[in-house]
């Protein structure tokens, strides 16, 4: 009976702002939507359903889309009718990247090792949207086993920018990325372990959020390079991307190496540029750069400092160790990491063999692609006897020296401005060697290397027609004044998107 | 050229009875059906992540300490990378460069010495799973319920000098965590498993080349495995050969061992530190509280029952092992009213006769230190015949009660009273004529005979001491 006066409400309610649909509407505009009922939750997922159909054809985005998110939708419509105390995400349809365990739902990590693992648990995020009321859309296409820059890598085909099909949504999270920007989901949740959030957010538009490492549990994150990674939130704008994390984040007792007292707190809205200090390191801003993404630096810099900002060039040698020792240490963990794919208990495993080491070998050779079994071979070579001392502890100790820096320069600064990316999107038939594309990352691997926090922020479009982006990096710990100045620079900066 | 030397160190094993597993919430327990005690953490399912058991810390410093090792206040976890079916993670979780526990030793009496045996570190890992070879199946079943299960990796110094000296290490280590209670030391449950390094040089000449030892399934397995390995390696160099490093298979049934894999193509574990979590760390008053709470071990026990009782090393040695028997020795000695050597054969004799037929520790049967060392005093006291005693001790341990009443309700009191004793060996004399003739011909054998004969006739009650002394009289007369 209520509900269906809720529903003439809204059908009101989109007569009365026809111009824009419930799903292109941001996460805060919902949540107040829903309190105030000027539409239901019901209607917002079947809004997103109907543009996942709509746009899925162009785009492949989603491996897969739940078929139950209305058991969800209609729950916090019942709350809601009952008058239930609400969390700020209750209703908001949520895309997640397909290497977050979801119980009941398929979780590939964009794999045809797993193209038929259903995890019979929970991640700890997904439980904790579930009990905010979120309402979980369905798991997003990534490169495979998140190695990679484009979403090119998933055995379900690349992901398409949904600006311009041609153009590459950017990855690992290419999936999450794109969902976000063509309206499929109003939110999105991400993996960052090099740059797995930013750079696809940056790719497509949106604001894709990497936090301090340890505030969001990794629990039920198929595990890429474990002492990098963190659960990255995606949204549209600042407000929505907080929202998202101030859900997720939080100490859980079943991730060990997660923060004890970490408390985020939501001041989008609360800051202003006036009086930041922003550091800019020249290292990052080299001829490996382009000339759009330079730009963008350079007009934000000049945007900020105009609204009372301190710039200053700061410079951090150690940087040029960053890609070298993230690629060592990242590939060594998913060595490991990625080892109990091993064809006996789960996933794929090959037929007709005759021994042991046969099923291990065809079962591995068969089910991981080639960016994944070259990363395999890398990290096995860089723990190998004779290699460890070279390579893994060097490159732990490049990492522990370059963190060191970057949090000297913290003393000084409130936050630093960078680009995310060399580039705008890239052309999904552009031919780029592996190592160009390792080198690349440079912008990004700094914040996964240090533990910091650090944000991507739409800033403009190229020549192409592709957003452009910059990068915002906190000290460790600091993500709520982070995402405070990201929101003022996103305020300032409204106009010139 | 001297007598050959045989070097031995040993990797021990032991599962910890700690409620829970190490990493995860399952159950730690045996005998369950297949993979029942298990989650995704366990099962390393992908996404999971491991949680230290805090008691299963608690129990390495716990041996730590009894070990005399450094317990190290910073330690961490490293992977340990193989492929195997009964390991779902294809790692272990394990200690690498940073164990829990550093140096230490331990003191076993052997032969009359005292040796000191280094330990080189404990460090803790989880357990891998079970493979079953099933004929009803194609292939083999896999069981998780092990994976996950606490283990302490006991490493020792090549210290060790005879499979007799590694015997009685061993047997003390397990001794040691039965005191501690940290174990269940269930051999036929495989929760003490051992690895044997084992080389051989002429005394006082560097280390020889070693050969590891797998696959040891008890400790009299052990010891035959050095035996076997030592006698191999002695007439290979003996031979003119010499000995290659490698690793080797224990066939217990066929008594010998065969290469499992050479030094060249040896596995390479690639450790790492583990990236899921942090460090250990433990406030020195922590290591220091569970420092107090290790009891005294078996090994110093022994060495004061030997020094302050006079007992014999075996003695010693098999009372101490068994910490139940031991803590009511002690406590009988404490009643304070009995010679501990004489309780002690007691308890090695009688009471493990009786634990052992029934399968009942002596801690849960009647007997009581105090009802003991009674017993034990009207012995000395000569008021109760050893033969009486042991009728008093049958109810004593089955049935309970006080020790006094017992004897006067099956009234074995010893009689000591002259007249009835003078009386008693009269009779005697008069009745065996020809006994005493053989004595005082020069047959000595006659002495034992006549008391034998006035024992008899009071019944056992006679006190055969002053029988004795009462027959030599009259026949000297």
């Amino acid at each position: 009976m209520l509900l269906r006066q809720w529903a003439a409400v809204s059908v009101y309610q989109k007569l009365w702002s026809a111009d824009m649909r419930l799903c292109e509407k941001n996460a805060a505009e919902l949540s107040a939507m829903l309190r105030e009922k000027k539409c239901s939750a019901a209607e917002i997922l079947a809004d997103a359903k109907q543009k996942i159909s709509e746009t899925e054809p162009a785009v492949n985005a989603f491996i897969t889309v739940d078929e139950n998110a209305e058991n969800a939708a209609e729950s916090v419509d019942k709350a809601i009718a009952d008058g239930a105390a609400l969390s700020p995400l209750a209703g908001i349809p949520v895309a997640v990247k397909d290497n977050i365990s979801t119980k009941g739902l398929l979780t590939t990590c964009g794999s045809h090792m797993l193209d038929n693992y259903v995890p019979p648990y929970d991640a700890e995020v997904i439980t904790r949207l579930r009990n905010a009321g979120a309402v979980i859309l369905g798991k997003t296409n990534m490169d495979e086993f998140a190695m990679g820059s484009a979403s090119d890598t998933s055995v379900y085909g690349a992901v398409r920018n949904p600006i311009n099909s041609a153009f590459s949504a950017g990855g690992s999270s290419g999936g999450s990325a794109a969902a976000v920007r063509s309206c499929e989901a109003v939110l999105a949740l991400g993996s960052d372990t090099g740059g797995s959030v930013r750079q696809p957010a940056a790719f497509c538009g949106i604001v894709g959020f990497k936090p301090t490492y340890g505030t969001v549990s990794r629990y039920g994150l198929v595990a890429f390079a474990s002492s990098l990674e963190q659960i990255g939130s995606m949204g549209r704008t600042v407000e929505d991307a907080a929202m998202l994390h101030s859900v997720i984040s939080g100490y859980d007792s079943k991730d060990a190496v997660s923060a004890k007292n970490y408390c985020f707190e939501n001041l989008c809205g609360t800051a202003d540029m006036n009086g930041i200090r922003v550091g800019i390191p020249v290292e990052l801003l080299g001829e490996n750069i382009s000339d759009d993404v330079k730009n963008a630096v350079n007009s934000a810099d000049e945007l900020m400092e105009r609204h009372g900002a301190r710039i200053s060039r700061i410079s951090i040698p150690t940087l040029k160790y960053a890609v070298n020792s993230y690629y060592i240490i990242s590939s060594a963990e998913a060595s490991s990491n990625l080892a109990r794919f091993d064809g006996v208990r789960f996933g794929h495993r090959a037929e007709n063999c005759r021994t042991l080491a046969e099923m291990y070998e065809k079962s591995r050779s068969e089910g991981f692609g080639a960016e994944v079994r070259r990363r395999i071979m890398l990290g096995t070579f860089v723990l190998s006897e004779g290699a460890f001392d070279e390579y893994y502890k060097r490159a732990v100790l490049a990492a522990k020296s370059l963190s060191f820096g970057l949090s000297e320069v913290m003393n000084d600064c409130d936050v630093l401005l960078m680009p995310v990316y060399p580039t705008a999107s890239l052309r999904l038939d552009e031919k780029v060697s592996p190592v160009q594309r390792y080198a690349a990352d440079l912008c990004t691997v700094p914040a996964n290397l240090s533990g910091m926090p650090a944000v991507s922020l739409p800033y403009g479009k190229n020549a192409d027609g592709m957003p452009l982006a910059v990068q915002l990096m906190g000290a460790k710990f600091s993500d709520s004044r982070l995402l405070a100045i990201a929101s003022a620079f996103e305020k300032i900066a409204g106009g010139e998107i | 050229m001297g007598e050959w030397e045989t070097v031995i160190g040993l990797e021990i094993h032991a599962e910890l009875n700690t409620k829970t597993k190490i990493y995860c919430g399952c159950k730690n327990e045996f005998g369950a059906a297949p993979n029942t005690n298990v989650c995704p953490v366990c099962m390393g399912l992908p996404g999971a992540l491991p949680v230290m058991n805090r008691k299963v810390t608690e129990y390495a410093v716990k041996m730590g300490h009894a070990l005399n090792c450094v317990i190290n206040p910073v330690s961490s976890q490293a992977r340990k990378n193989y492929f195997y079916p009964d390991l779902p993670k294809a790692y272990q979780i394990s200690q690498g460069e940073f164990p829990i526990c550093g140096k230490g030793h331990l003191d076993i009496l052997v032969d009359g010495k005292v040796r000191r045996i280094g330990i080189n570190r404990i460090h803790t890992e989880e357990d891998a799973g079970k493979l079953i070879h099933d004929g009803a199946y194609s292939g083999s079943l896999v069981d998780l319920n092990r994976c996950g299960v606490p283990l302490i990796e006991i490493v020792t110094e090549p210290d060790l000098r005879s499979s007799h000296e590694a015997w009685i290490f061993l047997t003390m280590i397990k001794s040691i965590l039965r005191y501690i209670d940290i174990s269940d030391c269930k051999m036929q449950e495989g929760s003490i498993r051992c690895d044997v390094n084992v080389s051989v040089r002429k005394s006082g000449q560097p280390l020889g080349t070693r050969c590891e030892m797998k696959n040891i399934n008890s400790f009299s397995g052990a010891v035959r495995a050095i035996e076997f390995e030592a006698d191999r390696q002695i007439r290979l160099l003996e031979n003119g050969c010499t000995v290659v490093q490698e690793t080797r298979r224990w066939d217990d049934m066929n008594g010998k061992s065969t290469v499992m894999r050479t030094k060249e193509n040896a596995q390479d574990y690639r450790y790492f530190p583990e990236p899921d979590m942090g460090a250990t760390v433990l406030e020195e008053r922590y290591i220091a509280e569970i420092g107090a709470q290790v009891p005294e071990l078996p090994n110093k026990k022994q060495i004061r029952y030997v020094n302050e009782y006079g007992m014999s090393e075996t003695d010693a040695y098999t009372l101490v092992l068994d910490c139940d028997k031991s803590a009511f020795f002690d406590a009988c000695c404490a009643v304070g009213i009995c010679t501990p050597k004489e309780a002690a054969k007691w308890v090695i004799g009688d009471i493990s006769r009786y634990t052992n037929d029934t399968g009942i520790s002596v801690i849960d049967t009647k007997l009581t230190p105090q009802s003991l060392a009674e017993l034990v005093k009207y012995v000395e006291n000569n008021t109760v015949s050893v033969s009486g005693a042991k009728k008093v001790f049958d109810i004593l341990i089955s049935e309970g009660g006080v020790t006094a009443e017992i004897i006067r309700k099956l009234g074995v009191e010893q009689n000591s009273d002259a007249d009835f004793i003078e009386k008693l060996v009269g009779k005697i004399i008069q009745t065996n004529e020809k006994s005493v003739a053989d004595y005082r011909n020069g047959k000595d054998k006659a002495l034992g005979f006549l008391v034998g004969q006035a024992m008899k006739m009071s019944q056992g009650r006679a006190n055969p001491a002053l029988v004795r002394e009462a027959v030599q009289r009259r026949l000297a007369e």
